[in-house]
């Protein structure tokens, strides 16, 4: 039993809409896995199914080792949690919600809250409704982080939170992995996941797309060729790999895949390279390319 | 652009957002008004009998204090007595839910930023709001003058005008507590609270014999209502208390947005504790911490309305047996013989419904944390759900207990003062309150059912509450057949004090509220949350 998470062909309608459709991820113990996919592409539908919010329509999950539905409660004394969209008591203090928050999961650590509460410079008495966005998500961060649960599942936690702040988070979540805890953490900030994640899962339209550590996603990505040659370059088009092909004269400007760079390279030399412009290949390119077929496909 | 830009877009979205809303509101009290039009007519046809019921009336406080003053023995003008009353403070109710649901609540849920950050004036919400409270007031005046049409023009006119007039009264209220709170929940409390004195103040007034102090209900917008005498020689000048009040509540409104920002309430809100105390624990730590401060106004309110009915029952008894009418009238209400515990069982009774109305509210205290996304965190620990819903439940009927027995513990002062045995009474009107729990619990596990099953409908909760009053309060009246009064769970209680206590009735209601309860609960523990 080594997954935190695992899940396979989740199924989840609301009505018509198909907000999962056959949805596959594994989060192995001690990693911090990156979720990742547009708007609307089912990360919090996920995470609200293996919280036991949602009831799933098919498929197979399992948290801990347990069933999300029928074992919530246990479960959930071993989880810590951040939603996508905190909303607190309108009465209730920043502090008295973490108190609670820890003490209905079973306990949480008096000396590491008051640590967290001066890192992110969180002032727990104010009350729920006049926090800003940013504070409320420190609110529920810091009743996440100073409990000791062994994963931890947060949706989204730091689109509120201003660059200085995000440093801090990430500090946090370096020590969590540090201390041998299991993340989700679902996010649109690719700095974030590049800075924090061993393994990344990107999903869309309620299906995964692609999974594995970050190195093997740049293995997916493409690097951006211009080059000026001797001739006119010849057999390129054929060349698996090769994308975006544009040949004027004895400029060429293509993408490739990064497994086929040496084959491709090759070919260009052939024709006699005068000029060489290479753009090395990012996270960012392979994931906007996710998200824009998805645009695309709609 | 200037502060009231924007105002025509916000009240077509109002209306829009209100097309079920209003009419719910408007058509059954003006069918009501109707309903008692024709009532009256069929009951009492003839002159004399009227006479003889307006006759007994001008004797009787406590009557008075229910229904008010009889200024005219007419088929309207008896209309207008049995609905002068409690009508306007229905129609205030509408207007002040409507205005406080289209500044507060949309400020508070932060759609009004949204809103606002387009081409809209500062003072535009508040306007629109206050057009839609004093639009759907209006309506209900003119749909009751139409239906009173047959029984002359001027009354038919001066009754709908009560309505409508008390209906802008409250609006306006409404208006200057939206801006005085930060949360919608309080903006209605204080306007609801001002709502209930105001009733309080006509009832106290009207309760009044010659010399007592039937003044102050001059300081209520229902007393005015009332003094507008429709079909008795109407004084039309009332009126210009109406409109002279909703003019001075706008402008202070209006005068109050301009100079608070948005979000913010001009009552300031104080500093929280750095961690939660040691009662703030667990569940049921929260939903009390959640609940105690609607639960505290209700009491409040029940104490007062207790110590206000307690006090005025002994006019009950002056009435004397001679008069057959008025006793049937009270008997209709109450039950059996004796007319003091009749009238008691009548006013236990109506607050039994009334805290059909409280538990209502606290058991949609679910609804509200679920939809509000407060109750996901929650649930995401180790708190099952069916352990998050009974803290609720059990914050909401032990809430109704102790509003019931505050309730009759203030009767029974009220009354027991005047006839010098506080010590008999109280005990006795307490015990009396509690026997109003088991129908009172049946009306929240009807909501409970609604949460688990069809949580999209959860608001339907209300009308169980809803008819129950109104079943309760004018059933008898309308003479409705035995199967419409039944649908009544208070139909089916003993009528304590003036019957005695029989335990079937209170068995059967209590393991019923249990199936639907426990159906309900199970119904949310299969479904989704959200
Ligand atoms: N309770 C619901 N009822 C109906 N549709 C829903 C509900 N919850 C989610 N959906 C739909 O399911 C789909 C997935 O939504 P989800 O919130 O999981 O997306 P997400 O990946 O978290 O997006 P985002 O990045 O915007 O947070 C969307 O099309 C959404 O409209
Ligand atoms: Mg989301």
């Amino acid at each position: 039993m080594n997954s935190a998470i695992e899940v396979t062909g989740l199924h989840k309608s609301f009505g018509r809409t198909h907000a999962l459709d056959g949805l596959d991820l594994t989060v192995a113990r001690g990693e911090v896995h990156g979720f990742l996919g547009p708007n609307g592409a089912g990360k919090s539908t996920t995470i609200r199914v293996l919280l036991g919010l949602l009831r799933a329509d098919g498929g197979e999950a399992r948290l801990l080792g347990g069933d999300p539905w029928r074992d919530a409660v246990r479960l959930h004394s071993r989880l810590a949690y951040v939603p996508g969209d905190v909303t607190l008591w309108r009465n209730l203090s920043g502090g008295e919600v973490i108190d609670l928050l820890g003490r209905l999961r079973g306990g949480l650590d008096e000396g590491r809250k008051q640590e967290l509460l001066r890192r992110f410079e969180l002032d727990p008495t104010k009350k729920g409704r006049t926090y800003s966005k940013g504070n409320r998500q420190k609110v529920a961060l810091v009743a996440a982080l100073a409990s000791d649960a062994e994963l931890l599942i947060l949706d989204e936690p730091t689109s509120g939170l201003d660059p200085l702040m995000e440093e801090v988070f990430r500090e946090c979540v370096t020590e969590e992995r540090d201390r041998g805890r299991t993340v989700l953490l679902s996010s649109h900030i690719l700095s974030e996941v590049e800075a924090l994640c061993d393994r990344v899962s990107i999903i869309r339209g309620g299906r995964t797309v692609e999974t594995g550590t970050l190195a093997e996603l740049r293995h997916l990505t493409r690097t951006s060729i211009t080059a000026e040659l001797a001739g006119p370059p010849n057999g390129l088009a054929r060349l698996p790999g090769v994308h975006d092909l544009d040949v004027r004269g004895n400029r060429v400007k293509l993408q490739v895949d990064t497994d086929q760079l040496d084959a491709v390279l090759r070919q260009i030399s052939e024709s006699g390279v005068r000029g060489l412009n290479c753009a090395p290949p990012t996270l960012e390119e392979l994931f906007l390319r996710h998200y824009q077929s998805e645009a695309v496909a709609r | 652009m200037n502060d009231l830009t924007g105002t025509g877009t916000l009240l077509r979205l109002a209306l829009r957002r209100d097309r079920v809303m209003i009419p719910a509101w408007v058509l059954p009290l003006g069918l009501l008004v109707i309903a008692t039009r024709t009532t009256i007519s069929g009951l009492y046809p003839t002159g004399a009998g009227r006479a003889a019921l307006a006759a007994s009336m001008a004797t009787n406080g406590s009557l008075r204090a229910l229904y008010g003053p009889v200024y005219d023995t007419g088929i309207g003008g008896l209309t207008a007595w049995r609905m002068g009353s409690t009508g306007p403070a229905l129609a205030g109710l509408m207007a002040l839910l409507l205005v406080v649901r289209h500044t507060r609540e949309e400020e508070e849920a932060g759609r009004l930023e949204l809103v606002g950050a387009g081409a809209v004036g500062r003072r535009a919400p508040l306007a629109a709001s206050l057009i839609t409270g004093f639009g759907a007031s209006l309506v209900l005046a003119v749909f009751i003058t139409l239906g009173l049409l047959a029984q002359g023009a001027a009354g038919a006119l001066a009754l709908g005008l009560a309505f409508g007039g008390a209906g802008c009264v409250f609006a306006a209220v409404a208006a200057v507590t939206a801006q005085l709170t930060e949360t919608a929940r309080a903006a209605r409390g204080i306007a609801g609270a001002l709502l209930g004195v105001g009733y309080l103040l006509r009832a106290t007034g009207d309760a009044a014999g010659p010399g007592g102090p039937g003044w102050v209900g001059w300081l209520s917008p229902l007393g005015w209502a009332e003094r507008l005498r429709p079909y008795a020689d109407e004084r039309w000048w009332v009126l210009a208390l109406f409109a002279g009040s909703a003019l001075i509540l706008v402008a202070t409104a209006h005068a109050l947005v301009a100079r608070r920002d948005l979000d913010a309430g001009l009552l300031p809100s104080r500093p929280g504790p750095q961690g939660a105390g040691r009662r703030l624990a667990g569940v049921y730590g929260l939903a009390w911490r959640l609940q105690r401060g609607a639960l505290y106004g209700w009491a409040f309110g029940y104490a007062a309305a207790g110590l206000v009915l307690g006090a005025i029952t002994k006019g009950a008894a002056d009435l004397g047996n001679g008069n057959r009418t008025v006793a049937d009238e009270i008997n209709n209400l109450g039950g059996t013989h004796n007319l003091v515990d009749s009238f008691l069982a009548a006013m236990i009774s109506f607050l039994g419904m009334l805290a059909a109305v409280y538990v209502v509210q606290a058991v949609l205290r679910l609804r509200g944390e679920e939809s509000g996304g407060r109750a996901e965190p929650v649930l995401a620990t180790a708190v099952g759900r069916i352990r998050w819903a009974a803290a609720h439940l059990v914050v909401a009927t032990a809430g109704s207990a102790a509003l019931l027995t505050v309730g009759g513990i203030a009767l029974g002062i009220g009354y027991g003062a005047t006839v010098g045995d506080v010590s008999g009474q109280l005990p006795r009107m307490a015990g009396a309150g509690l026997v109003q729990l088991p129908a009172v619990l049946f009306v929240a596990a009807s909501a409970v059912l609604i949460f688990g099953a069809a949580p999209r409908m959860a608001m339907a909760s209300w009308s169980v509450a809803s008819v129950t009053l109104a079943i309760g309060l004018y059933g008898p009246l309308l003479k409705l057949s035995q199967w419409a009064l039944d649908l009544s769970a208070f139909a089916h209680l003993p009528k304590v004090p003036s019957a005695p206590v029989t335990a079937a009735p209170l068995v059967w209601l209590t393991a019923l509220a249990a199936v639907l309860t426990a159906a309900g609960l199970v119904a949310f523990r299969r479904r989704d949350l959200g």
